[in-house]
């Protein structure tokens, strides 16, 4: 067990290091940022000026090199942009991308864990039928377009909502549900298959021959084992949501990561994009680890195969 | 008086073996539907220019923000309305229809080639070559794709094959992973064996003996993935990081409609949503309907 996490965290490790490799030097290539910060007609000594302030006249290596020392440190180094420590910007934007994931995954899980049970009970039924054309409709919508028009219908020809910005629970809703659509698909059909999974069990079939009402086999035996794999994943898509929300909080002006992501893209703020990259990558890195740790521990084939 | 009978000859024909085949399709779950959808935007995006009623990109600012024929103002001019430029709707989805054709199936394509391929040489020459390739694709999936893919088309900048380089490189991975775990399965197998014993070297046996047993799957998985990358390509033009104007793609209309979204005018924004759903879904279904023809193994996915 010991080697096989000290295999693991080692592989994990890999991928970090190579995460940081690639988003560095991609970065880099993007165009000079010192284009942008400087004014129109600006000097060559000015652009050069900037280059120094910045360090980015010094050989890509040691820049590299630098980057990563004060990475081990904590530190993201400082935004070209703003002219603070990108882990603050970070952090000043985390609570709004959580709050955004948090009420989007709460709609995502109300909406499809209940259609997914209701679907496994009557195979073929109609919320059977009604949940997979739910699902594939939750994954064949762009979540920008669902955004829109939301904003269309429930803004402007109904004017309930704000259309865009931050602050009240209303401004929650639709940039939420327009997140929470596509996670509410995937969770319902997850639901479904494990609740199939568990109703066809030996323990199931008992509590039947038992004579328990199928209400009560339903809710008291299939569905909380069935409920583990989804809560499962739904951790997993917390995070994922977290760092997917970009084109949502754009239709919306959400001020969350993906936004900052945005704006840095756009400005060439090298240390902002690296760093949102690489907290978004270790996140899921993190995540992957702990759930092969955890089959692990369940399943002690998977830790005996090389 | 006489009688005259006449023999009626009854307009019943047996039913043509094309009608009698589909007949059988369909009954067998195939997505008529969805068949003809795809197939109708792959007619329209070839024959684009001679469909569309209006040059895409160029407009005239006294018909802006038409609305479609049906309502006060419209005309049978522009069917569908026009946008802020004064361009035609129907002309830009039409040509739109274009871009997400090509841009899907050749990213599809490259995606699918490179993914397959890697995923083969490492499932079957395994060691360090597989932990290699594997690594490298753990990476990639650690990275969000769309994030990604959103960083990548913002340092190439706008351009439709750009867009489609960038679609290949974050979505081979998924071939990569499938395609490997099939051939670790596969190379245990006797046919792979005698192979070997015939003296087959091993690109020969990757070749012909492996190869032709994964490419169901990778055709199913493609079809799964052209949604994927549609939906890719329409995010990454309304960000203003694919498709650059005034080229006519889905995304950038309704990058484009947003102008238009808080005064109503609704045409702007779920006319292209619209046919970006209506290709999405068929693709979805046609690769549901492949995937439980072809590999009951990848039902679960």
């Amino acid at each position: 067990m010991k080697q096989y996490i000290a295999r693991r965290l080692g592989y994990s490790l890999l991928s970090l290091f190579l995460l940081s490799l690639t988003i560095f030097f991609f970065v880099r290539v993007t165009g000079d940022p010192a284009a942008l910060l400087v004014e129109p007609g600006a000097s060559q000594d000015d652009i050069a000026a900037i280059h120094h302030q910045f360090g980015l006249d010094r050989p890509l290596w040691i820049q590299y090199g630098l980057f990563m020392v004060s990475l081990l440190q904590g530190d993201f180094g400082q935004s070209f942009y703003y002219r603070v420590p990108v882990f603050e910007l970070y952090l000043s934007r985390l609570p709004n991308s959580l709050e955004l994931a948090v009420v989007a995954m709460f709609l995502s899980l109300v909406i499809g864990i209940p259609s997914g049970v209701l679907a496994s009970v009557q195979v073929g039924g109609f919320w059977d039928s009604f949940g997979k054309m739910f699902s594939l409709l939750g994954l064949s919508l762009p979540s920008f377009w669902v955004g829109l028009v939301l904003i269309l219908f429930f803004s402007v020809y109904l004017g309930w909502l704000p259309s865009s910005g931050s602050g009240t629970p209303l401004h929650l809703i639709m940039p939420a549900f327009a997140l929470g659509w596509y996670f509410a698909a995937a969770h319902m059909r997850l639901t479904r298959s494990s609740m199939l999974e568990v109703l066809g069990s030996e323990y199931v079939k008992l509590a039947r021959l038992k004579g328990l009402p199928q209400k009560l086999v339903i809710a008291k035996h299939a569905f909380k084992n069935a409920l583990i794999p989804v809560l499962t994943l739904a951790g997993i898509n917390l995070v994922i949501m977290v760092n997917v929300a970009i084109v949502v909080e754009t239709v919306f002006a959400w001020p969350g990561i993906g936004r900052l992501l945005y704006e840095g893209i756009s400005f060439r703020d090298f240390p902002v994009v690296q760093g949102v990259v690489i907290m978004g990558g270790a996140m899921i890195i993190v995540v992957n680890f702990v759930i092969d740790i955890l089959y692990a521990v369940i399943d002690p084939r998977i830790r005996l195969e090389k | 008086m006489t009688l005259q009978t006449e023999t009626v000859s009854l307009p019943v024909r047996a039913p043509s073996r094309f009608a009698w085949r589909l007949a059988a399709l369909r009954s067998r779950g195939f997505p008529l539907i969805p068949v003809l959808i795809l197939a109708s935007v792959g007619f329209v995006a070839l024959f684009a220019n001679v469909l569309a009623p209006h040059n895409p990109e160029v407009g005239s600012l006294a018909a802006r923000f038409k609305p479609p024929f049906w309502q006060t103002g419209g005309s049978t001019k522009y069917l569908l309305g026009t946008d802020q430029l004064g361009r035609d709707v129907l002309s830009r989805l039409i040509f739109g229809a274009r871009v997400s054709v090509v841009v899907g199936f050749t990213a599809v394509i490259i995606a699918g080639f490179v993914g397959t391929a890697l995923g083969i040489i490492s499932g079957y020459l395994g060691g360090w070559v597989d932990q290699v390739i594997m690594r490298i694709t753990d990476t990639w999936l650690a990275l969000p794709a769309l994030t990604f893919a959103i960083f990548l088309a913002a340092i190439t900048g706008p351009s439709m094959w750009n867009i489609v380089i960038i679609l290949a490189i974050t979505y081979w991975t998924r071939y990569a992973r499938v395609i490997r775990g099939e051939v670790l399965s596969l190379k245990e197998r006797e046919f792979v064996r005698l192979a070997i014993v015939a003296g087959c070297s091993k690109w020969t046996i990757m070749r012909r003996h492996i190869l032709p047993n994964v490419l169901n799957s990778a055709v199913v998985l493609g079809t799964l993935m052209l949604g994927v990358v549609i939906i890719t390509e329409a995010t990454l033009s309304f960000l203003g990081v694919g498709v650059p104007p005034p080229q006519p793609a889905w995304g950038l209309m309704l990058s484009d409609g947003k102008q238009g979204l808080m005064v109503g005018y609704w045409w702007l924004t779920v006319f292209p949503g619209v046919c970006i759903m209506l290709m999405v879904l068929s693709a979805n279904l046609i690769g549901d309907w492949l995937r439980v023809k072809f590999d009951p193994q990848l039902r679960q996915l």
